[in-house]
């Protein structure tokens, strides 16, 4: 669909949750170099549009499952920079509490089941979420985010086997940036394009570029009308690119320096926001503005997230089962 | 003998002098060739061995856990590198029906020589899926051997006992030992399994020191030797098998003892160790046996959180001080 099909606000939201998720991931960068942010970090700048424009088909009460390199999906699917902040910052007015990071953060008002430690770990619970709407009759869908690396775990192909044969509401959506940590996607799958796994699992398969915010959007609001409608998964590849290492301090010795050139190129912000202008959809003013504005809530982030308090050392002990057994659990 | 290395250039050693020795070696996992493995362990091995020996994986636990029991049935002496221990969970079948019980129903036909080489521990803000200690959940499952180094010297010993045995070894690295460099000798040498041995002589309690809480036990032990208390500290080197006689000797002369681990309390390895001390030693004891290890709850992300629920040197020099003064 032409960009010119679409309505300016929209078009405006995608670019603005686009620098959103870049200057959210950032400023967590900067935060944990100056020591507010204690644990790691796996950046996603390079990989905003798969982010936002997947999660932009979904509706609130859709669900999404993410992986270690998920800050841009929260925000995608409404997280707000804050409570991501104060998580990082191992706050109490974080997501988890201070007591997940950036591995687990969560927020089920949104949809978001959690980031994730294990890769490949979030999929087959995606399925299970999709298996609960499908019983319940309820039109929601569930997506999982997971990267290239993940499509080699068993897990994700047990799950895309129960999904495709039970036609759950699911859409896999995989992010591939051509690298799962150190190791090129060519030395981990015999195939370049992973969507064919799908066809083993009778359900679609597509490509699609992955820093070109409104193909990805369009992908998958044909995923969702598919699993809306009973027909079930789709399997959407998006092609993408990560910028920094695959953790902030990654001495990156297994790529060159060109590749990463050749991909800044496309970026996914600034070729969107040449298409804004070119096609007078916005701008330069309006633009600016929203960018100013992302600054201020950022700036807002961090501010909150260094004046929230620690959580108490004894909080440490809450939490681990929801019924209570006085004191017969030791 | 006064080459200092760090426990990761022992264990690097270690692998680079037995793919050297027996063809049959070999390095499989993520991340282990070309990026030298994520804590750096392997740095070096793919230069000088090549992809065949040094092989990346796909992202894929099971196959590598997995694949690397049957290249052990067929003569091969695979090391397999699990980067955290949190993700054994991944290849769970593997290890516990496959791997383990291989020899066992196979009548004693299969051998096995294969090792895992698992790293785990905190602390670092890692969170609930990437710090843990699981070595009792194996001991739990005949058939597995596991070792659990705290020195450098220890740490090159072992790895080379477990690649020339016939049995498969989980071999547990506790990440925050990598940096510990300590003295080990340039000749080749092998640690045996099954032989605790005697950090520091005392003798007025045992403590019993497991893997990467080392370094706080010793701490520990100068504060407390300072406050008069004259502590032994055992290292039993391997869970399975695991040296009862020296750890029961030392209990008979000092008739007390604490157990510290980093593996979570509950089940851990140090209930195990006192079940048998229980059922073996009682009348030696003049205290309860107490353990010192991990709060029962997962791992929390925030730093303060996470010193909380870990043994720290205060919890050792406590609980030790408590055995100490208790009086039956
Ligand atoms: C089960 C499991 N194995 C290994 C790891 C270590 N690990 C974390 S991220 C990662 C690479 C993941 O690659 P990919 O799925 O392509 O995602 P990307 O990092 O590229 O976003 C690896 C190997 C893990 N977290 N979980
Ligand atoms: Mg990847």
């Amino acid at each position: 669909m032409s960009i010119s099909n679409y309505p300016k606000e929209q078009l405006l939201t995608f670019y603005r949750q686009m620098v959103k998720v870049r200057e959210f991931e950032l400023r967590a960068i900067n935060e944990r170099r100056a020591g507010l942010i204690p644990g790691f970090i796996h950046s996603c700048v390079g990989q905003e549009a798969t982010a936002v424009g997947a999660c932009a088909a979904l509706n609130q009460d859709d669900v999404i499952t993410s992986t270690h390199r998920g800050h841009g999906h929260l925000v995608a699917k409404g997280g707000e920079p804050r409570y991501m902040m104060a998580e990082l910052a191992a706050r109490q007015t974080g997501y988890c509490g201070g007591k997940g990071g950036s591995l687990h953060m969560t927020d089920f008002e949104l949809g978001i089941l959690g980031a994730n430690g294990i890769v490949a770990g979030g999929i087959p619970m995606a399925v299970g979420a999709a298996l609960a709407f499908q019983m319940r009759g309820e039109q929601r869908v569930a997506l999982s985010f997971f990267g290239d690396g993940a499509v080699n775990e068993g897990a994700f192909h047990e799950a895309a086997n129960l999904a495709g044969l039970w036609k759950l509401p699911m859409i896999f959506f995989c992010e591939n940036n051509l690298y799962g940590e150190g190791t090129p996607q060519d030395k981990q799958a015999p195939v370049k394009d992973l969507s064919i796994r799908a066809a083993g699992y009778a359900f679609p398969g597509v490509i699609v570029d992955g820093n070109d915010v409104t193909a990805v959007y369009e992908a998958t609001q044909e995923a969702v009308a598919r699993a809306r409608a009973g027909e079930g998964p789709t399997f959407i590849e998006g092609k993408t690119y990560r910028y920094r290492g695959h953790y902030e301090g990654d001495p990156m010795v297994y790529r060159s320096p060109e590749e990463l050139e050749a991909w800044q190129e496309r970026d996914p912000i600034a070729a969107f926001r040449q298409r804004l202008l070119e096609h007078k959809f916005a701008s330069e003013s309006e633009i600016t503005a929203v960018e100013s504005e992302i600054q201020s809530l950022l700036d807002e982030a961090v501010e909150f997230a260094a004046q929230s308090p620690q959580p108490t050392r004894e909080s440490a002990l809450d939490g681990v089962y929801g019924d209570t057994h006085e004191g017969r659990v030791f | 003998m006064d080459r200092k290395i760090t426990f990761s250039e022992a264990i690097n050693e270690a692998m680079a002098e037995e793919m050297r020795r027996d063809e049959a070696v070999f390095l499989i996992g993520e991340d282990v060739g070309v990026f030298g493995g994520v804590f750096g362990v392997s740095t070096g091995l793919f230069d000088e061995f090549g992809e065949t020996r040094v092989r990346d994986t796909p992202i894929s636990e099971i196959a590598i856990v997995g694949g690397g029991l049957g290249a052990a049935l067929m003569g091969m002496r695979p090391i397999a590198e699990i980067m955290f221990a949190d993700f054994v969970a991944c290849a769970m079948d593997q290890v516990v029906n496959q791997v383990a019980k291989a020899r066992y129903m196979s009548g004693g036909k299969a051998s096995v020589p294969l090792t895992l080489r698992i790293v785990n521990g905190a602390p670092g803000s890692a969170a609930a899926q990437h710090s843990q200690s699981p070595e009792a959940w194996f001991m739990n499952v005949p058939g597995l051997k596991i070792a659990i180094p705290a020195t450098p010297y220890d740490a090159k010993g072992l790895l080379k006992s477990a690649v020339r045995g016939e049995d498969p070894v989980l071999f547990f690295e506790h990440k925050m030992l990598y940096a510990e460099p300590g003295e080990v000798p340039e000749d080749d040498y092998t640690v045996p399994f099954g032989e605790a041995v005697v950090r520091r002589a005392g003798k007025d309690i045992t403590i019993l020191a497991i893997g990467g809480v080392l370094p706080r036990v010793m701490a520990a032990t100068e504060q407390l030797a300072a406050a008069g208390i004259d502590a032994e500290v055992i290292d039993p080197r391997t869970l399975v098998p695991f040296d009862k006689e020296t750890v029961i000797k030392s209990v008979q002369k000092t008739n007390r003892v604490v157990i510290v681990h980093e593996a979570h309390k509950r089940a851990g390895p140090g209930a195990e160790i006192a079940a048998m001390l229980a059922e073996e030693a009682i009348g030696y004891l003049d205290a309860p046996i107490v353990r010192v290890a991990t709060k029962n709850v997962p791992f929390p992300y925030a730093p303060d959180l996470e010193q909380y629920i870990l043994p720290t040197v205060e919890d050792i020099t406590e609980a030790v001080s408590a055995v100490v003064a208790y009086r039956l």
